[in-house]
């Protein structure tokens, strides 16, 4: 296939998933400032999730508070912000017109009439209410169109490419929740956070939607190093590192089986895969989950440039 | 003004045999009925995405072109009457080219003036003596064609540069068939969702003789800012090729590549939708960024086939039309079975001198010009723009040509207060190969949706319908 239409598709994926994200830590961060403060302490959630976005640099050369108008305006509106979802699904729907013919009607259907939908919100929410239901809608918008690829995709390189996309983008989504949190999951946090935190460590699963999975993987009440186990090492969670790499190395593999060759970016995929299977969580945590969080970000980063090196070029 | 022919009810008020049962199923249908599925078809068209650009208008960047639910339709024999005429015009038309840029016998002759040839802008020097893959210049044509009685079809226009609305054609019927399957069961229509086929086959039919027995074809587009890049993509989708940009290719050794994820890739045959002029910025415009750097140079060594080849646009100049029965005549040696609308060049004196007299009742066009854009309709024009257009002739009489405002035919159409009729005229998609040329039954029919206006560009507000031919 043309290395542009890849490169389409590719990036169409990750802008979809980067709009369901951004959803999903702006409904978490609404939850929990919705509840009294002292259940929550007094840490600017609202700063954390611009932090969690990735974007606070360009947040703040924009605004100088964040507070709760300002940062669901930069993250979910804002047209300034390239990384917003509204940005995301402009994005995503330019890469999607440009490749037209390697998606199916129903993706297409997916992705055009969210694209169309948005223009119903202009710029922005006038109530919480709405602004809950713009969330939720975004949410379904991406699970339709990830339904859509999923389920009517040829199974070639355009299926695989666009899984790719999928999975590089979860996997920093999913880290970044982790970098900026991390300081809640230590071990000794127990200690010093009791009950107050509960709810910090619900919304970190919220955001990934994995609150209740995680009753079904422990069968025992949130505790934190539990939460970084479930998205770090357990391959049955679809939101963990080692579940994205799981399906990395295999959309990787496929592209290679198909093309009859391997190279750098199916090698890398395996590296980083094996170190995630070779790890465990007391090991993590003493090296430090800090560091140890900031290389995968560093190394997925990495394999990113490896595909574009390898195929979108 | 002459009363139109309406196709359906004819001029004697009663109904044509081919429209026998849309007008039954017309006075049975309830009109919010027609109005329902009128808006049903809208919110397909959005859907779909079928949208497209019109040039000078920043707010409009995606526009739907306005779609009537009301189908125009042809009996089996009036066809076969056009199409026997269309495949004669087009091989006069590929004789033509082949023969400006070959021997030029018909310059030689003085049937053909030559400065018309030679100051032509659309005639690429470059392409003289030059041989293209089995001889065919003119591999998809869109001839426009008017009705103005039961007998009578007038060619308005050829296009031989790059014709668009073929996927209109093919979505219209799409969508009606979804909209009205019971109207559908009432009648035996011809298919069109065989034309990609065609398509493909005579694109791989052009294959210079020692491409691979598979020849790969890419379909080259300008790219998500033209005006037709929907058609784009959806052709190369239904043909299954590469829908490439100038970026996706380069030229090695003189031959075409496109960067795959494998790869570079040769290309064979490029269908290509963009302009001679940004083919290649080192034969022609320097600054296009949308072409191929080397692309003739492939091309002129014969390792890669391009419809429509490069020069045919020489054919799509009005003055050249007003001499295309003459052409007909030269190279086939018949009668052309489709007439020409009657044509006064301004280049010539005598025929100046009559426009200029009867402004009025004229329509005058740009010899270059197309979509509808810097042309006068003499009876419905303001007495400035009369004088405007008056001073234009005279200072540039050979940039246009003047025929007599024919009363296109007109057929049923949607409109806010029920149904009415509206011009209509036909583009129907001419497809040549190596072994024939092939003509889907039908084409596009644009529709003029303003009460009186024989404007039907879509850039003007025109609309489009289906179009039926039944079988027998």
């Amino acid at each position: 296939m043309l290395s542009r239409t890849a490169d389409n598709l590719y990036w169409l994926s990750r802008y979809v998933e980067r709009a369901e994200y951004l959803a999903r830590i702006l409904d978490a961060t609404q939850r929990l400032t919705a509840l009294p403060l002292a259940y929550v302490g007094t840490t600017n959630e609202w700063q954390s999730t611009v932090m969690t976005a990735g974007c606070a640099t360009a947040f703040f050369k924009a605004y100088d508070e964040a507070n709760e108008e300002n940062v669901t305006d930069f993250l979910a509106f804002s047209t300034t912000n390239a990384s917003s979802i509204r940005s995301c699904f402009e994005l995503a729907r330019s890469n999607a017109r440009a490749v037209r013919t390697a998606l199916t009607v129903e993706m297409w259907d997916a992705i055009n009439g969210a694209w169309l939908e948005l223009k119903r919100y202009g710029n922005g929410p006038t109530s919480r209410d709405e602004f809950s239901r713009f969330l939720r809608w975004v949410q379904e918008s991406s699970l339709r169109f990830d339904g859509s690829a999923y389920r009517t995709m040829l199974r070639n390189d355009a299926y695989w490419f666009s899984r790719l996309g999928v999975y590089i983008e979860r996997a920093d989504n999913t880290a970044r929740i982790l970098d900026v949190k991390y300081h809640l999951l230590l071990p000794d946090n127990e200690r010093i956070g009791g009950p107050l935190d509960y709810f910090q460590w619900a919304a970190i699963l919220r955001s990934v939607s994995a609150l209740t999975s995680f009753r079904w993987v422990y069968r025992e009440s949130v505790k934190p190093w539990l939460v970084a186990d479930l998205l770090i090492l357990r391959d049955e969670m679809p939101r963990s590192l080692a579940a994205c790499y799981e399906a990395i190395v295999r959309n990787l593999d496929s592209i290679a089986g198909a093309y009859g060759r391997q190279g750098p970016a199916q090698r890398q995929a395996r590296g980083i895969r094996t170190r995630l299977q070779n790890s465990r969580m007391d090991g993590i945590f003493q090296r430090g989950l800090h560091e140890f969080i900031g290389e995968f970000i560093t190394e997925n980063n990495r394999l990113g440039s490896a595909v574009t090196e390898q195929f979108l070029l | 003004m002459v009363v139109a022919f309406d196709e359906m009810k004819g001029v004697n008020g009663g109904v044509r045999p081919p429209y026998g049962e849309l007008s039954r199923w017309l006075s049975e249908v309830p009109a919010d009925v027609l109005d329902h599925r009128r808006k049903e078809a809208e919110l397909l068209f959005r859907r779909i995405g079928i949208t497209f650009a019109v040039y000078g208008e920043a707010e409009a960047q995606e526009r739907l072109i306005p779609f009537d639910v009301i189908p125009r339709i042809m009996s089996g024999a009036e066809w076969r009457l056009l199409e026997k005429g269309l495949i004669q015009r087009v091989k006069a038309l590929n004789a033509f080219i082949k023969d400006v840029y070959g021997a030029r016998e018909i310059l030689r002759a003085g049937v053909v003036p030559d400065d018309l040839v030679f100051r032509n802008p659309a005639f690429r020097p470059e392409m003289s003596g030059q041989s293209v893959p089995h001889g065919i210049y003119v591999h998809i044509a869109g001839i426009d064609i008017v009705r103005v009685d039961a007998e009578t079809f007038y060619v308005l226009e050829d296009n031989a540069r790059t014709p668009s609305g073929v996927s209109y054609m093919l979505e219209n019927r799409e969508i009606m068939m979804r909209l009205f399957p019971e109207l559908f069961a009432r009648h035996r229509i011809a298919p069109v969702d065989q034309y990609p086929d065609e398509l493909l086959a005579t694109l791989k039919s052009v294959a210079p003789e020692h491409a691979a027995r598979d020849p790969t074809v890419v379909l080259l587009t300008p790219g998500v800012h033209n005006s037709a890049y929907y058609e784009h993509s959806f052709l190369a989708d239904k043909l299954g090729v590469e829908l490439v940009e100038g970026r996706d290719l380069f030229v090695k050794d003189e031959i075409v590549h496109m960067r795959t994820t494998q790869g570079p890739r040769p290309v064979d045959v490029i269908y290509r939708r963009i302009d001679d002029d940004f083919l290649d910025p080192l034969t022609f415009r320097p600054d296009s960024v949308l072409g191929v750097p080397g692309l003739m140079s492939a091309y002129q060594a014969g390792n890669v086939a391009m419809a429509n080849a490069v020069g045919t646009g020489i054919a799509d100049d009005k003055a050249v039309y007003s001499f295309m029965p003459a052409i007909v005549k030269f190279y086939l040696g018949a009668e052309p079975l489709l007439k020409n609308v009657p044509t006064w060049r301004c280049r010539e004196e005598e025929h100046l001198a009559y426009v200029l007299g009867h402004l009025h009742e004229l329509v005058v066009k740009e010899v270059h010009g197309s979509g509808g854009y810097g042309m006068l309709i003499g009876p419905t024009a303001s007495k400035v723009a009369l004088e405007q257009f008056r001073a234009k002739l005279k200072t540039a009489p050979k940039n246009f040509i003047a025929q007599p405002t024919l009363a296109l035919s007109t057929c049923p159409t949607c409109v806010e207060q029920g149904v009415a009729p509206r011009h209509v005229d036909l583009r129907p998609f001419a497809l040549t190969g190596r072994d024939r040329t092939r003509i889907v039954p039908g084409g596009l029919t644009r529709v003029a949706l303003k009460e009186g206006s024989l404007v039907v560009n879509s850039s003007q507000g025109g609309g489009t319908k289906d179009t039926w031919v039944l079988d027998g």
